[in-house]
């Protein structure tokens, strides 16, 4: 399942729902993103999806991990509008049968939604905003996987 | 009459990012833009910049019915 909240949001709390009822599951690996202050110059982070394109593409990406990895399941949370300091911007959990494969996923899972997710950020800092893409250590993680 | 949104700088350049636009193809809802702000019409000729209409991207020209959306998409940063 994929929800885009503006709200803030309780990983912990994601991490236990998701768990509860997996008789055949022997792994869940889990991952969370939290806003960075960058010593004082990101006084907040504004994330802009684009409702229902963003989500779609998400679900699109998130299905072709499930079938790559054997996936039973995974949950995703990915914070949008005003983010700031020390909170949760992603949440990611996959379930799987082993820990190889719910590792992996997650990894996976979490690379394209740092590089290529339909997501435009814009840091506020003590100089004002600017508009941020993914470095090139982003692009590097995320095509690691593409030569597999 | 297409519905056109802005995402990230390009709705911060245009200061605008929802705007009905009378236009029966994507190529006269450029012409349009262009008529009203050319800065504008040649971010949205940028490098990286995708347009999608009705959510689903395109390339190239697409005619426009009443009431569909197109978006213009610049580079996107990852969440």
């Amino acid at each position: 399942m994929i929800t885009l909240t503006e709200a803030p949001f309780e990983p912990g709390a994601l991490l236990t729902a998701f768990c509860v009822g997996r008789a055949e599951t022997g792994a869940v690996a889990s991952f969370v993103g939290l806003a960075r202050a960058e010593q004082g110059q990101a006084a907040a982070l504004e994330l802009e999806a684009y409702p229902g394109f963003t989500d779609a593409a998400i679900q699109d990406f998130a299905e072709a991990a499930k079938a790559r990895f054997s996936l039973h399941d995974y949950r995703i949370v990915h914070r949008t509008g005003h983010i700031a300091p020390g909170e949760a911007i992603v949440f990611v959990a996959t379930a799987a049968g082993h820990r190889r494969a719910a590792f992996e996923a997650c990894d996976f899972l979490m690379d394209w939604l740092k590089s290529r997710a339909p997501f435009w950020k814009k840091e506020h800092g003590p100089g004002g905003a600017r508009w941020i893409e993914p470095t090139d250590r982003d692009r590097t993680d995320a095509s690691r996987w593409d030569q597999e | 009459m297409a519905r056109v949104l802005l995402f990230g700088r390009l709705a911060d350049q245009a200061g605008w990012r929802d705007r009905a636009i009378e236009a029966m193809s994507l190529s006269a809802l450029r012409a349009v833009i262009a008529g009203d702000d050319p800065d504008l019409a040649e971010a949205l000729s940028g490098p990286g910049v995708q347009v999608a209409v009705d959510k689903t991207v395109v390339r190239g020209e697409a005619a426009l019915l009443a009431s569909t959306e197109v978006a213009f998409l610049p580079p996107m940063s990852g969440g």
